[in-house]
């Protein structure tokens, strides 16, 4: 029609136009917005968040009105928090902040998120397969007893490690012998999980140490100590001194990812969780696949447990030490849309939403305790629908009988 | 496995009808062993607990012997009730845990015959538990009958909308109602704790260094009938959770209401061919769900605990036990019933009541997750088979795949 409308089309506009560009630019300008109210920046006026937030979320809004609901949403929704952080950054005091926000923050949000990371990749490998896994909880919980258990009695926390995965596998066995071979209801199997990991580690928590504590000085898993970075003054304390488990959880991702999209192993996964009839006509041994799955997960869930109680915990155990972070797993897995990136970014924001819960515990103990809600309100908020749609394998939780 | 019974070549190949006879042995099952398939679970679930027990060097006879006596259940060899004979004072302890467990049963399974899995009784209990709190110490004016009324109405409510927004999101856009649920489990334990917590909203007034609420108003307090206020007696409670399950009864088997519920669980298909509307359906069974777990927390907080605290939260597992309770019951009136007696006495007889110098209370306490999770292990694989094929279709709702 006219030049003006000429002018829109030329491709440098075009791609300045295509939603997906304006969604990530407004996260961008979100998370700037917030960074502008946290140390080092730390904006004392409310002025310059809102600045920056409001094109944010005006920008999310165009990119939802454009198609891309999920980023659009995101975006929209980042601009808020960062206009929100903005206002309560400047209603509080700077040291305040500086107590809250700081690098240990990274490494303490990397610690909460390592027993989720572990966790959710488990569960993903299961669910990909076709089988429901709600027993995360309790198989992150037979970990974190019976591996500092092994760490105490074998001496060492490469024992612990090896006695945590064992154990995992073998709960993971029982339940897939009820879940695949017996096609029992998988919620209920996953249930009677959780129950029974409960009473075992309770029961012999109490028989194996006559109710007192784990003895100090059990072997634990070591820091990794990165020499060049440690002295760096931001660097050092982020990442210089991480947990060797949480570096295994990255490595995790990365491989889990690739096994499972990059693979025929992987393929197989994902038909046998999509179309296991499809995949039995193939020549995919369905069974296999889903016995296999579901004891990797039970392997993984554990190896998070081993963690908490021997890497993060400092070689304790307490009784339900897991507290539910099976089910934030469980939660991050479905947040992340059963992908292995996308777990291991809905574990970051997790456990950054726990990490900022303890430190708040500093000055506002009650604000601090609902800061908990997070991951279970924003997984409600995911699986309603409201930011884009969370898509689980077509036969997740479908017992298959060969015919 | 029965994998050559039949070639049905069926369209959707995930959901092959099983074979017939399968079908028919599990139909005589469900007839002819509506209590024998329970009994036999329990018997194995407590033999392998006994199994647990000796390798780890208790005897387990003497065990559950003493457990048998802590849960008060040796009464009825010398029935009585002076409540200073223990047995007596156990026997309506372990009632208190059944009165609670009654109605976290039937929460579980009224919506279990609706096709849904209400693994959230624990959150709809404690919120039924958070709103009788708040209202039993503010509203202390009101005459006792009122302000019980009050209570226990409004409790009930907040269980049924606690549970009716899983219904609500189930039904309008396909959120699996297991996942919504638990993601409600976890918002209000961490909710509990923030309102009885330090500075929170129900903490008590008198000493903010504890994280209790205050106790609720007399006037708000259920008539005691068996034993003393003061020592947790038994109150009247257990006459509501028993015409709750002449309700349930009568609800499913002899109203509109229940027809339509029951049929959306055997086929949500067949249903909404028949003119039921599945949504509303679906919304309404977690609704009632929701009301019988919010009735249970309202009970307890009017019948005997009057207060509550932030570290009481982790420990309550009703919600969770109304799954056993119901599974095993398998869901009707009488199982549940009947269900909500053992595992009452195992919640008593492992714990407080326990007094034996074979296997101590910390044990014994475990030893009842133990025998749950059997329970539900077991139950689990067999008669819900049934379910897997009957009940558990997804309802495929339009928007479920969009």
């Amino acid at each position: 029609m006219s030049t003006w409308v000429e002018r829109l089309d030329n491709p440098l506009s075009a791609r300045l136009r295509d939603p997906a560009a304006t969604g990530y630019a407004g996260i961008v300008l979100g998370v700037f917005a917030a960074f502008l109210a946290i140390p080092p920046i730390q904006a004392r006026t409310v002025t310059w968040p809102i600045i920056v937030g409001v094109p944010a979320v005006a920008l999310g809004i165009w990119t939802v009105t454009r198609g891309r609901v999920r980023l659009g949403w995101g975006s929209a929704a980042t601009g808020v928090l960062g206009i929100g952080l903005g206002i309560l950054a400047t209603r509080s005091g700077t040291g305040n902040l500086n107590a809250v926000f700081d690098a240990a923050l990274i490494a303490q949000t990397f610690a909460f998120a390592t027993p989720l990371v572990f966790g959710a990749i488990g569960g993903m490998f299961s669910e990909r397969s076709g089988v429901v896994n709600i027993g995360l909880e309790g198989m992150m919980l037979m970990g974190a007893f019976w591996g500092v258990y092994g760490a105490d009695k074998g001496g060492s926390w490469v024992v612990g490690i090896l006695v945590g995965m064992a154990v995992g596998a073998v709960l993971a066995v029982v339940y897939a012998y009820f879940a695949i071979h017996l096609r029992a209801d998988q919620i209920v199997g996953g249930t009677a999980v959780n129950f029974l990991a409960l009473g075992i580690t309770g029961y012999f928590f109490f028989q194996l140490y006559h109710g007192n504590y784990i003895p100090n000085g059990v072997s634990q898993i070591p820091n990794v100590k990165l020499p060049l970075i440690s002295g760096s003054h931001f660097l050092g304390p982020a990442i210089g001194n991480l947990n060797l488990m949480i570096w295994a959880g990255f490595a995790l991702v990365i491989i889990s990812y690739v096994v499972v999209f990059k693979t025929p192993i992987g393929l197989r996964i994902r038909a046998c969780g999509e179309h296991p009839r499809a995949a039995d006509t193939v020549g995919i041994n369905v069974y296999a696949v889903r016995y296999g799955c579901v004891v990797l997960s039970g392997i993984l869930a554990s190896l998070g447990g081993v963690y908490l109680s021997d890497g993060f915990g400092g070689g304790t155990f307490i009784n339900n030490m897991t507290d539910g972070r099976g089910f934030i797993a469980l939660a991050a897995m479905i947040f992340g849309n059963w992908r292995p990136a996308g777990a291991f970014a809905a574990a970051v924001l997790f456990g950054f939403s726990s990490a900022v819960a303890l430190r708040l515990q500093v000055y506002s103990p009650s604000a601090s305790t609902l800061f908990n809600v997070l991951p279970y309100v924003l997984t409600l908020i995911a699986v309603a629908g409201v930011i884009g749609r969370t898509v689980p394998p077509a036969a997740d939780g479908k017992p298959y009988q060969r015919q | 496995m029965t994998d050559t019974d039949t070639k049905t070549g069926s369209e959707r190949p995930d959901k092959a009808p099983p074979s017939p006879s399968l079908i028919a042995s599990l139909a005589l099952k469900h007839r002819a062993g509506g209590i024998a398939v329970p009994a036999v679970t329990v018997v194995l679930a407590f033999l392998m607990g006994g199994l647990v027990v000796l390798a780890t060097g208790h005897n387990p006879l003497l065990a559950y012997r003493d457990i048998f006596n802590g849960a008060g259940l040796n009464w009825i060899f010398h029935p009585t009730t002076n409540l200073v004979h223990t047995s007596a004072y156990n026997l309506s302890q372990t009632l208190l845990q059944t009165t609670t467990l009654i109605l976290c049963g039937l929460a579980v399974a009224f919506a279990f015959r609706c096709g849904l899995f209400n693994i959230g009784g624990q959150g709809q209990y404690f919120v039924g538990l958070f709103v009788a709190n708040w209202l039993g110490v503010d509203f202390a004016g009101l005459t006792p009958a009122l302000h019980i009324l009050l209570c226990v109405v409004a409790g009930t409510l907040a269980g049924a909308v606690w549970a009716g927004i899983a219904g609500f999101l189930k039904a309008t856009v396909g959120a699996h109602e297991v996942i919504t649920t638990i993601m409600l489990n976890w918002i209000a334990i961490w909710v509990g704790s923030w309102l009885f917590g330090a500075g929170g909203p129900l903490q008590n007034s008198a000493d903010k260094s504890i994280p209790i609420s205050s106790d609720i108003a007399d006037s708000a307090k259920l008539p005691v009938i068996w034993g003393q206020q003061q020592l947790q007696g038994l109150h009247i409670g257990i006459f509501v959770a028993l015409a709750a399950l002449v309700v349930f009864w009568a609800v499913l088997n002899r109203t509109t209401v229940g027809y339509e519920v029951r049929a959306v669980g055997f086929n949500p298909e067949a249903a909404a061919y028949g003119g039921i509307n599945v949504k509303k359906n679906v919304i309404r069974a977690m609704a009632i769900s929701g009301a019988f777990a919010g009735l249970a927390g309202t009970l307890d907080i009017t019948g005997y605990l009057y207060h509550y605290g932030q570290s009481d939260i982790p420990f309550s597992s009703v919600g969770f036990l109304g799954i056993a309770v119901a599974l095993l019951g398998r869901n009707t009136a009488a199982g549940v019933g009947l269900g909500a007696l053992l595992f009452g006495a195992l919640l008593f007889g492992t714990t407080h009541g326990l007094t034996s110098n074979v296997i101590q209370p910390e044990l014994a306490g475990n030893l009842t997750y133990i025998i749950q999770g059997l329970v539900v292990l077991f139950i689990g694989a067999d008669v819900l088979i049934l379910y897997v094929w009957n009940t558990r279709r997804k309802l495929r709702l339009p928007r479920a795949n969009a």
